[in-house]
């Protein structure tokens, strides 16, 4: 795996939303950096004859019948929303303004 | 963005003469199950805000999803349905984005394994040319599982729309119901066609999900939606082939909510796209939104990579891998596919194409086939079906369903007429009663009084009178003017007050003045 580049990381805080400054975006490489390598040193331990897993257990088709089971109810789902409105999850502005 | 800019377009046909369509269509279709995708809270359309909702589909810490089986064997049935293959062994992936939409700020969806795929799907155009219809053969590239998001009501701004909106107000019932999207292959070929290639696919798709009774497939509620791509390329040089030229840059335009808006959509986006290129321009690859209200697309977000989902596959949800027995079952589940329903029943009820076409454009196919096992002639099934039922709704902008007549209504009606107690301007009455709820056919007849003079001899009096009265007349049809006695016809009409057999008038009259 090609090392992190500031750029990068500058990217993927504009995905996720988070104002990074200068000094920031710097700590952040460096650290985002450590654990890219840290990860990348599983693949010198999966050799070719070791398929890629997504789940540990070896199991198939785990499915529920379509019956309906009772949910939380608004007041209890909206109880840890840090503003609600009209019994809706209230958030901040989606887009900036341009 | 605060107002939307008109852009330039090209004269539909004139931008046809430079460029080739291609198109892709993305629809999503939400499955009409008690529950949702990963969790047993309810799916109920139209519920109280946040009423329907659970850890699991709200992405509370520690939640953990199970698949819902009966949705799974949906999609099994729509890709085979779709003459797709099915994937031995998929897996769900994480399609993770930033909105707020969904709470768990990633969509459970699947990538680069989907149930279904490489189908398709064979529709019915108008011929290229001539009157009759062929057949254009979509391919159908996948069908994947995935959920469907919340709904977000967008406050402050001027328009309810997002941009200039102030914060956003999010209702999650909706999050997590079973959503099959359904992605065609680039459709090329279709030239001029193209945007009624759309909507004919759509509203093929629509029929068939409506047939496996997979989903409502109501477009207006949202349970069947449609992204429709659009790219141009220009016209091959004469002499060489289309195919080899390659495909522009494309937009997908989203909130497509009718079939007649499909249409309208994918051929704006060619008029809009011809008068880009022809300025020297690039098309922008981006979102665009549809607006009914002014027939136009507007420019939304530049549409991002598909790395920027950072697609995984979903570490909390186990493989679905249908076994082929399991495939075999389902595929014995599957309804006569609907275009060779339609020709079967265009061959019992004997209707020409163009009669065929009426009926399929007026929507009236299942109304017909129950009127018809109801007891009616299909021609009388489609006259009143459609020549009447539908040219009023049409007029009236309603829809024919709105009524309150059934095909069993219709049946009574036709009887009516073929027992001989009505005639054709008298059942017209009759059902009038019955549109504006006065009780079933038999039942209007009876209180308006409504019943043919089956009397010859009060019929043959009206008839003497008449000639009496209209001997100038009469002497023309003596004298072998045969048409004039339409006029007499019509004033034995008036003399009955409109309850006679005009075609035994008719023979009277001939046979007086013979």
């Amino acid at each position: 795996m090609s090392a992190l580049s500031r750029d990068d990381v500058a990217h993927l805080a504009g995905l996720a939303r988070i104002d990074l400054s200068d000094a920031e975006l710097d700590r952040m490489v460096g650290e985002l950096g450590v654990i890219l390598e840290s990860v990348a040193k599983v693949q010198e331990v999966a050799a070719q004859d070791i398929e890629p897993m997504s789940h540990p257990l070896p199991l198939t088709n785990v499915t529920r019948p379509d019956e309906v089971r009772p949910s939380l109810g608004a007041e209890a789902a909206l109880a840890g929303a840090p503003a609600q409105e009209q019994q809706r999850f209230s958030v901040p502005r989606i887009l900036a303004e341009d | 963005m605060a107002t939307a800019v008109t852009e330039d377009v090209v004269d539909y046909d004139e931008a046809l003469e430079r460029y080739d369509p291609v198109m892709g269509l993305e629809v999503h279709v939400e499955l009409n199950t008690a529950t949702k995708m990963f969790c047993g809270c309810a799916t109920e359309f139209g519920a109280e805000p946040n009423s329907q909702v659970c850890p699991v589909c709200l992405g509370l810490p520690g939640a953990l999803p199970v698949v819902n089986a009966k949705a799974v064997e949906s999609a099994i049935r729509i890709g085979l349905a779709l003459s797709c293959q099915i994937a031995p062994w998929c897996r769900f992936a994480r399609k993770n984005y930033f909105y707020p939409d969904m709470p768990k700020n990633f969509q459970t969806s699947q990538y680069d394994e989907p149930i279904a795929f490489e189908g398709h799907l064979d529709v019915e155009v108008p011929a290229a040319i001539g009157d009759g219809t062929e057949i254009f053969r979509v391919e159908i590239e996948r069908a994947h599982m995935e959920e469907d998001t919340g709904k977000s009501l967008h406050v402050g701004g001027a328009t309810g729309r997002i941009h200039g909106a102030e914060y956003s107000l999010v209702d999650y019932n909706r999050a997590g119901i079973p959503l099959i999207e359904i992605v065609t292959k680039p459709l090329t070929g279709a030239g001029k066609r193209a945007p009624e290639v759309a909507k004919a696919y759509v509203a093929a798709l629509r029929d068939l999900l409506r047939a496996l009774g997979v989903s409502d497939v109501k477009m207006e509620q949202g349970s069947l939606r449609c992204d429709a791509n659009v790219s141009l390329r220009p016209r091959a040089a004469a002499g060489s082939e289309q195919e080899t030229v390659p495909l522009g840059t494309r937009t997908e335009t989203k909130n497509v909510n009718s079939l007649r808006s499909v249409e309208r959509a994918v051929r704006y986006e060619i008029s809009r796209q011809a008068a880009v290129l022809d300025r020297g321009d690039r098309v922008t690859q981006e979102t665009r939104h549809w607006h009914e209200d002014t027939g136009v697309t507007t420019s939304g977000r530049e549409k991002s990579d598909a790395e920027d989902y950072r697609y995984f596959p979903e570490p909390d949800l186990v493989p679905v891998a249908p076994t082929p027995e399991t495939v075999e079952r389902l595929r014995a589940t599957l309804p006569e596919p609907p275009s060779q329903r339609r020709r079967r029943l265009q061959q019992d009820w004997g209707y020409s194409d163009l009669e065929m076409r009426d009926v399929m454009n007026a929507g009236a196919v299942e109304l017909i086939e129950e009127t018809v096992a109801a007891g009616a002639t299909p021609a009388a099934a489609r006259k009143w079906w459609t020549g009447e039922l539908a040219r009023r709704a049409n007029a009236e902008g309603r829809a024919v369903e709105d009524f309150g007549v059934t095909p069993a209504h219709i049946a009574e009606l036709d009887g009516l007429v073929r027992s001989g107690r009505l005639n054709d301007s008298m059942a017209r009455q009759v059902l009038d009663g019955v549109v504006a709820g006065e009780g079933g056919p038999t039942e209007v007849a009876d209180a308006r009084g409504l019943e043919l003079v089956q009397d010859d001899g009060a019929l043959e009096a009206a008839v003497d009178k008449v000639i009496a009265a209209n001997a100038d007349v009469a002497q023309k049809v003596r004298d072998g003017k045969v048409q004039a006695a339409g006029a007499l016809i019509g004033q034995v009409m008036k003399e009955l007050r409109g309850q006679a057999d005009a075609g035994r008038a008719r023979e009277l009259i001939l046979a007086k003045l013979g």
